[in-house]
């Protein structure tokens, strides 16, 4: 059985399954509930300042965004930071500590981008014995318009300075935590590594409205007829989190920063993507609110069941293996030339494929009288479109024609070679061909 | 002592009360709307989707799900009901195991096929239920039209002359309109008055007067009827009879199954309707399944379907037959009837003949037993009944050519009485909506 033990920036934790700073780590109660049920990890939910604490509102915090049969894909909340007070977290952080010892414990923090603040807080969450802190530069709502969270997420150099005042305050590995709010996420990830971050990690909430209520004209959640933005997460986002992993991972200067990756991590496929793309540990929330915390299991199983059948020993064997391969379009092989092919046997006739590539694509796709339906080869660019419609997995497949064969759409014989954009003979920028 | 299914003879109240109540309730509870957002899940919104292809009536099956799926519930009725003006009637009744279900493609897929039928009924019951008519008339045309037969041929047929702004009078010899959807559709299919729910919502689109107790033959003439409206619809069903051609048809205890069965649907208290302890029906259609299966809900203590041919012919589908089975019904294939037994004037028992096909004939084996019955339903098959003088009939059946066409210029027909299609409630509601599309061409030109 591969050896699913993680050391993180030297935190360690018997999985790399964390589940991140979020409702689900607000209190001791789950927080030794998810340690029972085989969480690697938590990062507790964020702390703010001594003090009054916040208060959230006392209507719906969540809106929801749904698949066929009700299946939850995306989630935004409006929740703030945590809402207890800060002494009662961080005596409860240390218990859990105590008693959970093999366990990562990661404190998330948000205090005002003021240095005396954060040289308060970080003594006393040092005094728990945590094994780490996040700094929450992420949380687009609530917060944000108080200066804290994506507020400072989203200027570098704020990053770069609170950063560097925790480093210089604590000994506990600092990871910072990303907001998707920005243009370039390479930015916010350059600056934590000039402020001396151990680690960043990502993605925070997005920005978003998820729906509107049409009878009181109401962005939803509705808080007595009127709705503001929240943050979005669950699977919807998973694509944006692991394209905004992979520009940091495949970054130069950023190549060697641990990443912890946030975004839609709801099986052990989705983690074992993430680490592929260059994640040392994932954290998770939304799987958790949808179905409890017994998930973790099909997730310790699954990814160690597939790294057996890899052959891969350690989770070490993973984390970063497919970034050589994330590139741009660029340099993608123009000789690399498929056909979809439809199975027959496999195929239900329900003329998806046929609809979809008639209408919106390039006719490529045939329909006799019977429901055979047929890929015409002279038309088909291999766009995929019928692959990703189709409700049969596996039905319709991506033939890669091989050198020598003649491609019926351009009548031209398949090379052998790699060739790219660079060096296309239509790319005006091409100095190749002009010679 | 009250009765049981054990009391001899062709008595009431068999069962009690609540069991009869029980037993004669939706064979198919309708959805709620949770059931019915998973069940319209499952819909691929096919292209050119094989269950519209296989509806008779072409109802766009595909968008109505997809209607139901975004809340736009009442858009669904409509895509329902422009195609089907008794939509609702056929969400019940519809054999959707051999029309839109048995070609969806997730029956191919998984063997469960897209619940469609029961999702009309969702859709169609919702609007029905605000008792709303989503149809407007056009302006009047000024043209009279006579519709003889208020079933569902008619019905159809009539609505949509109704709706282009034609005047029509339906004639109808029972005592209320509604045809088989009244008189002749198993009770469990079509509870708590449905079929005369239906009726009146349907004659809220307004220019239709329904004239009962009239028909051709009985105060009517084709010939008068042609004088005096500007077309004619026949949709006068199938009234008559199959003979078994036996000594004894008439003795007491033997019965029509389609009496027996209209009996059962106008019967104000169903536990106060007779029914024999030992039942036979001979036949297997869908008329002999719906007399057997309710013989047995009103407690009969055996019931025998009987069939001349093998279980692979029966005009019931496979579905039916496991209801009847699942129901208690005894089904005995290839065998004929060959001899009705009585005392005293009262049936007591019917001797059949077992049977096998040579070449695709029927032949009897010599190898005879006997039922013992109190109660026999015939169920072997209905005609045309007091065949209207003029138009041509070809194999018991009105000839009719394109749509609805009959061999007498002015004069439509469609529905069971008509040649051509099967004999289904959806089947003569197309027929009689495209008769109707037909006679506004002719008449409008």
């Amino acid at each position: 059985m591969a050896d699913l033990s993680t050391d993180f920036v030297g935190i360690k934790s018997p999985n790399p399954f964390w589940l991140a700073s979020a409702p689900p780590t607000d209190k001791e109660y789950n927080v030794r509930r998810a340690f029972e049920a085989g969480w690697g990890g938590v990062v507790w939910k964020t702390l703010g300042e001594d003090g009054p604490p916040v208060v959230n509102v006392n209507g719906p915090r969540y809106g929801a965004v749904y698949g066929a049969d009700r299946r939850l894909l995306g989630l935004n909340n409006i929740e703030l930071i945590t809402d207890r007070p800060l002494e009662v977290n961080l005596r409860e952080i240390t218990t859990v500590k105590r008693d959970y010892p093999d366990r990562a414990m990661i404190v998330s923090l948000m205090v005002p981008c003021e240095e005396e603040a954060w040289k308060r807080i970080l003594p006393r969450v040092e005094q728990t014995g945590a094994d780490g802190i996040e700094l929450n530069f992420g949380c687009p709502h609530g917060m944000a318009e108080r200066g804290m969270g994506s507020a400072v997420g989203q200027v570098p150099e704020y990053i770069e300075m609170v950063t560097r005042w925790c480093k210089q305050t604590t000994r506990m590995p600092v990871i910072v935590k990303l907001t998707p709010n920005i243009t370039d996420i390479r930015h916010p990830a350059e600056a934590a590594l000039r402020g001396g971050a151990d680690a960043v990690s990502l993605i925070n909430t997005i920005n978003s409205i998820t729906s509107v209520d049409l009878d009181a004209m109401s962005p939803e959640p509705m808080i007595d007829g009127k709705g503001t933005h929240g943050g979005y997460c669950g699977p919807a986002v998973k694509p944006i989190a692991l394209n905004m992993v992979a520009e940091i991972a495949r970054n130069a200067t950023t190549a060697k920063l641990p990443i912890s990756a946030i975004g839609g991590v709801t099986t052990w496929r989705d983690a074992a993507e993430f680490m592929a793309l260059g994640a040392g540990s994932v954290q998770v929330c939304t799987a958790v609110m949808t179905y409890g915390f017994r998930i973790v299991e099909e997730m310790i199983s699954g990814l160690s069941d597939w790294m057996d059948d890899k052959g891969y020993a350690g989770v070490d064997q993973i984390i970063g293996r497919a970034v050589p391969n994330v590139t741009d379009w660029q340099f993608l092989n123009l000789n690399y030339i498929t056909k979809a092919e439809i199975d027959q046997e496999a195929c239900i006739k329900c003329g998806r494929c046929y609809a979809a590539c008639e209408d919106t694509s390039h006719q490529a796709i045939a329909m006799s009288a019977d429901r055979v339906f047929s890929v015409k080869d002279e038309e088909c660019v291999a766009c995929n479109l019928c692959v990703d419609v189709c409700p049969i997995e596996g039905c319709i497949s991506m033939r890669e024609l091989q050198p020598g064969e003649v491609d019926p759409r351009t009548g031209k014989t398949v090379e052998k070679d790699y060739a790219n954009w660079t060096t296309h003979p239509n790319n005006p920028g091409n100095t190749c061909a002009a010679e | 002592m009250p009765n049981s299914p054990m009391t001899p003879g062709i008595v009431p109240e068999r069962l009690p009360e609540q069991a009869v109540t029980d037993n004669f309730s939706d064979l198919h509870a309708p959805f709620d709307r949770h059931e019915a957002a998973v069940a319209a899940d499952r819909c691929y919104f096919c292209h050119d989707a094989p269950c519209q292809t296989a509806c008779p009536t072409d109802i766009d099956i595909p968008m109505f799900i997809r209607e139901i799926q975004t809340g736009a519930v009442e858009a669904a009725a409509r895509t329902i009901l422009g195609q089907n003006i008794l939509g609702g009637m056929c969400a019940r009744v519809c054999p959707t195991e051999t029309l839109c279900e048995e070609v969806c493609v997730r029956e191919a897929a998984e063997g469960a096929p897209v619940e469609i039928g029961r999702l009309q009924r969702f859709a169609t019951d919702h609007l029905m239920d605000s008792n709303a008519h989503p149809f407007a008339r056009a302006q009047s045309t000024g043209k009279r039209i006579a519709v003889v037969g208020a079933g569902p041929a008619g019905l159809s047929c009539a609505h949509r002359l109704a709706l282009k702004g034609h005047e029509v009078t339906i004639f109808d010899n029972r005592s209320k309109p509604g045809g088989l959807n009244e008189f002749g559709i198993a009770a469990y299919k079509t509870t708590n008055d449905f079929a005369a729910r239906e009726v009146a919502w349907l004659l809220q689109i307004g220019g239709i007067t329904v004239e009962n107790g009239k028909s051709i033959g009985d105060g009517l003439s084709l010939a008068a009827l042609q004088n005096d409206f500007d077309a004619v619809f026949l949709g006068v069903g199938l009234a008559g009879v199959n003979a078994l051609g036996l000594a004894g048809e008439d003795m007491e205890g033997v019965q029509n199954a389609v009496d027996f069965i209209a009996d059962l649907r106008q019967a104000p208290d169903l536990r106060k309707l007779a029914i024999g302890r030992d039942v036979v029906v001979i036949g297997g259609g869908m008329t002999a399944i719906d007399a057997a299966v309710q013989a047995r809900l009103l407690g009969a203590l055996n019931v025998s379907l009987v069939y001349r041919r093998g279980r692979d012919r029966m005009a019931a589908s496979p579905y039916e037959q496991d209801l009847a089975a699942s129901k208690g019904v005894h089904i005995v294939t290839n065998a004929r009837p060959a001899r009705i037994i009585g005392e005293a004037g009262r049936l007591v028992a019917v001797e059949f003949e077992y049977t096998t096909e040579v070449d695709g004939r029927l032949a009897g084996t010599g190898e005879f037993f006997r039922l013992k019955a109190d109660q026999l339903f015939k169920a072997i098959g209905q005609k045309l009944a007091d065949t209207p003088d003029g138009p041509v009939i070809a194999d018991g059946k009105i000839r009719v050519s394109g749509a609805g066409r009959t061999s007498v210029s002015g004069v439509w027909a469609g529905g069971d009485c008509a040649s051509g299609g099967d004999d289904l409630t959806v089947t003569a509601v197309a027929e009689g909506r495209d008769a109707a599309e037909d006679i506004h061409a002719t008449l409008m030109a």
